[in-house]
């Protein structure tokens, strides 16, 4: 538990901060509702209202799940309360019993008084539906619930996974949330007494006396009422302007020149492709988003980057795992045309950072996941070449577990490659990776059992013999403990929730109470 | 753009619809707005909408998530066959009860929801998408003793050919049946090709 405050307080601080904003904006918006004497009539005709507020906040992903499911909840409390408040309206509306609520009632639409009514209902045989459909905020406020609609259901985390396109175009629809969250209140539909009449007869004195507002000599007289100004452009002013802006630095950074230096296609198509950009730099483990315009014009593609900054060229490998990527792999395989025109935005920044900071580093990458660690290790290798001071790691332990070896056989030969230099060097302590093939079956075994004692691994060729399932996470924590007994362990991992799930507890039991001792961190890659 | 089964996402939307009709329904019932027997209507169809989108369909390509539990509406989904299997039926079924609940503004909401889910099983039919209901794989009963497997018939030390010829013709008229244990019975003649 401790481990887990240590690693999550921020996180933890900012939710509770923006959950106590949330819960005070609520409390604080009842409250004036509820209490102030401005709304005394509004009270009187509805009962009481409630108004929702909620602030747009795009920090990540799963700040933005939150934000989303928040908005969905407040929608429906907002939506509830006002079909409430209608059919209150309506129901005062009819009333015929000169209570104060069918006076209230009749306070007229009409300009020439003043327009200083309170019931937006007006006449009798209104119905709400009317009045929604014509009034600036019911009419919005059907748009904006549909497109919300609309947008959540194919966000679904099963249509995303399989039908990206679905949940991508619809969820631009989100612009005509925004438009019409915009312009909701500007009907001032939810009225308050104004100042002057206020002033003139304050509820307190002059509600019980309603029968006699329009008598001459009463002291009192008919309340005025004037729509409450709309507030939410206020909240989302900030947010709109910073999309807005990132989007430009989009297409900014989207029109500079990505020239195109190799091609390389690896078997079970995988397309290796390297690149330069004026300008561009990257950090271990970043990621860009690509677009191709003769293949989609809007769709833009996260790939995390496979080359290390001391390179000078930045490069992805793509692996064929949908439309826009099979399409995009065949224009390149294409011998006689041109090759595609590319756009590159990004690099943008992950936990992999943190990877030279910790002396000892468990690194774990989990089929696709692979790949941030193919940068992490080359970068790794050419500072450790450099003998780069700013490099506290002084020994890698690097897992990879894949069903099969064959979409990342250019992973292999990375690690090959990196054996020879460690040889070389004499340093093959530096790392230790071990390759677990969780697709196997008894023929695959056999083989090994029989060739078990070759120096190289039948199945990757690398020195480092493959094992075959899951690792078991106790006993290979429990040896990285005993063997570095008093650093700082920080784990990264790059692939499935549950592996995610194990690994922390492993680091949570493994980790010394003792802050001297052996700790472990856990990181964990976002995609 | 080419391989996406629209149906998936409309019955997503088709599950939202049902969810937003029940709990339209409910403020309208509970709150007893004018004609709010409409709400009633709307908490009633929202449920049946439920449970018959419940049961994800199976993906053409690719493996399907199921929803948690779900395994018993299909047992029920499957039963109405052609009804349930075709997805013009559920379009036209969809829009018809959506139309009820659009005369109260507490489940407008809902019918257009539904409206919108009707639509995208239209497109999802055009396209001749069906719903085919998740079976459950037969587990596959472990056969006892099936991974054993026999030890070579005729190991080494083996006599020379002319020694195993012999006995095998005396050993064929003799035997009742299956080799017993001795020199192989070969039940395709071996001829020695070393001249």
């Amino acid at each position: 538990m401790g481990n887990w405050v240590v690693n999550h307080w921020f996180s933890v601080l900012f939710l509770v901060v923006w959950l106590g904003l949330n819960v005070f904006l609520f409390v604080d918006a009842f409250l004036k509702y509820e209490k102030a004497d401005k709304y005394y009539y509004t009270r009187k005709i509805l009962g009481f209202c409630s108004r929702t507020l909620r602030k747009q906040l795009d920090h990540n992903l799963t700040f933005h799940k939150l934000v989303a499911y928040m908005i969905c909840l407040h929608t429906a409390i907002h939506i509830i309360a006002h079909l409430f408040n209608f059919d209150c309206y309506s129901r005062s509306r009819q009333a015929t019993d000169g209570s104060l609520a069918s006076i209230l009632s009749s306070l007229s639409h009409d300009e020439k008084k003043g327009g200083s009514w309170l019931n937006p209902i007006q006449s009798r045989n209104t119905t709400v539906e009317y009045v929604t459909f014509t009034s600036i905020a019911g009419l919005t406020g059907v748009i904006m619930t549909i497109a919300l609609i609309l947008m959540v259901t194919s966000a679904t985390e099963f249509i995303r996974r399989s039908y990206f396109e679905v949940f991508w175009y619809t969820h631009h629809l989100f612009i005509f949330y925004i438009l019409g969250l915009g312009i909701h209140g500007i009907g001032g539909i939810v009225r308050g007494q104004t100042e002057e009449s206020m002033n003139e007869s304050h509820p307190r004195k002059c509600a019980e006396s309603f029968e006699m507002w329009d008598d001459r000599d009463s002291h009192c007289r008919r309340p005025k009422f004037e729509g409450h100004p709309p507030e939410s452009w206020k909240w989302i002013l900030a947010p709109v302007i910073l999309y807005i802006c990132e989007r430009i630095l989009r297409f900014y950074r989207s029109q500079q020149k990505v020239v195109i230096t190799k091609v390389v296609m690896h078997p079970s198509k995988v397309l290796e492709l390297q690149m330069n950009k004026r300008g561009f730099s990257m950090e271990v483990g970043q990621y860009i988003f690509v677009n191709c315009p003769s293949i989609s014009l809007l769709e833009w593609h996260p790939f995390t980057l496979t080359s290390a900054p001391e390179e000078d060229f930045f490069s992805i490998h793509i692996r064929a795992a949908g439309d826009w990527t099979e399409n995009l792999i065949r224009a390149f395989e294409q011998q006689y045309s041109p090759i595609p025109r590319i756009e590159v935005d990004g690099p943008f920044g992950t936990a992999s950072e943190d990877v030279f900071q910790y002396e000892v580093a468990v690194l774990v990458g989990a089929g696709i996941g692979v790949t941030p660690f193919a940068s992490i290790l080359k970068s790794i290798w050419y500072k450790f070449q450099c003998a780069d001071h700013n490099l506290k790691t002084k020994k890698i332990y690097f897992y990879w577990i894949c069903r099969e070896t064959g979409a990342f056989s250019w992973f292999n030969n990375l690690l090959t490659s990196l054996e020879q230099e460690m040889e070389e060097l004499g340093k093959v302590g530096f790392l230790n990776y071990r390759l677990f093939l969780t697709g196997w079956d008894s023929n695959i075994v056999g083989h090994a059992a029989l060739n078990f004692d070759k120096a190289t691994d039948i199945v990757t060729g690398l020195k480092q013999k493959t094992s075959f399932g899951r690792p078991m996470w106790d006993n290979e924590f429990s040896t990285i403990a005993t063997s570095h007994p008093k650093s700082v362990v920080g784990v990264f991992l790059c692939g499935p929730r549950t592996l995610a799930k194990s690994l922390r507890k492993c680091c949570h039991r493994y980790s010394s109470l003792d802050p001297r001792k052996v700790q472990f961190y856990f990181n964990k890659e976002n995609f | 753009m080419g391989q996406i089964e629209w149906a998936m996402w409309a019955n997503e939307q088709a599950l939202a619809s049902g969810l937003i009709l029940i709990t339209g329904g409910i403020v309208a019932t509970a709150g007893r707005f004018t004609q709010w027997y409409f709400g009633a209507y709307s908490i009633v169809a929202g449920v049946f909408v439920c449970l018959l989108e419940y049961p994800r369909g199976k993906r053409k390509k690719g493996s399907t998530m199921e929803r948690w539990g779900q395994k018993y509406m299909t047992a029920v989904v499957k039963l109405f066959g052609p009804f349930t299997r075709n997805y013009y039926v559920r379009a036209v079924l969809h829009l018809l009860l959506s139309v009820p609940a659009g005369f109260l503004l507490a489940t407008i909401l809902g019918t257009a929801c539904l409206a919108i889910a009707s639509g995208i099983y239209l497109l999802a039919a055009v396209r001749g998408e069906q719903w085919t209901p998740i079976e459950p794989k037969p587990r596959e009963r472990p056969q006892i003793g099936g991974t054993i497997k026999q030890p070579p018939s005729n190991p080494p030390p083996r006599p020379p050919a002319e020694a195993r010829k012999k006995p095998s013709e005396e050993e064929a008229a003799a035997a009742a049946g299956g080799p017993s244990g001795g020199p192989q019975v070969n039940p395709i003649p071996v001829t020695d090709e070393v001249v």
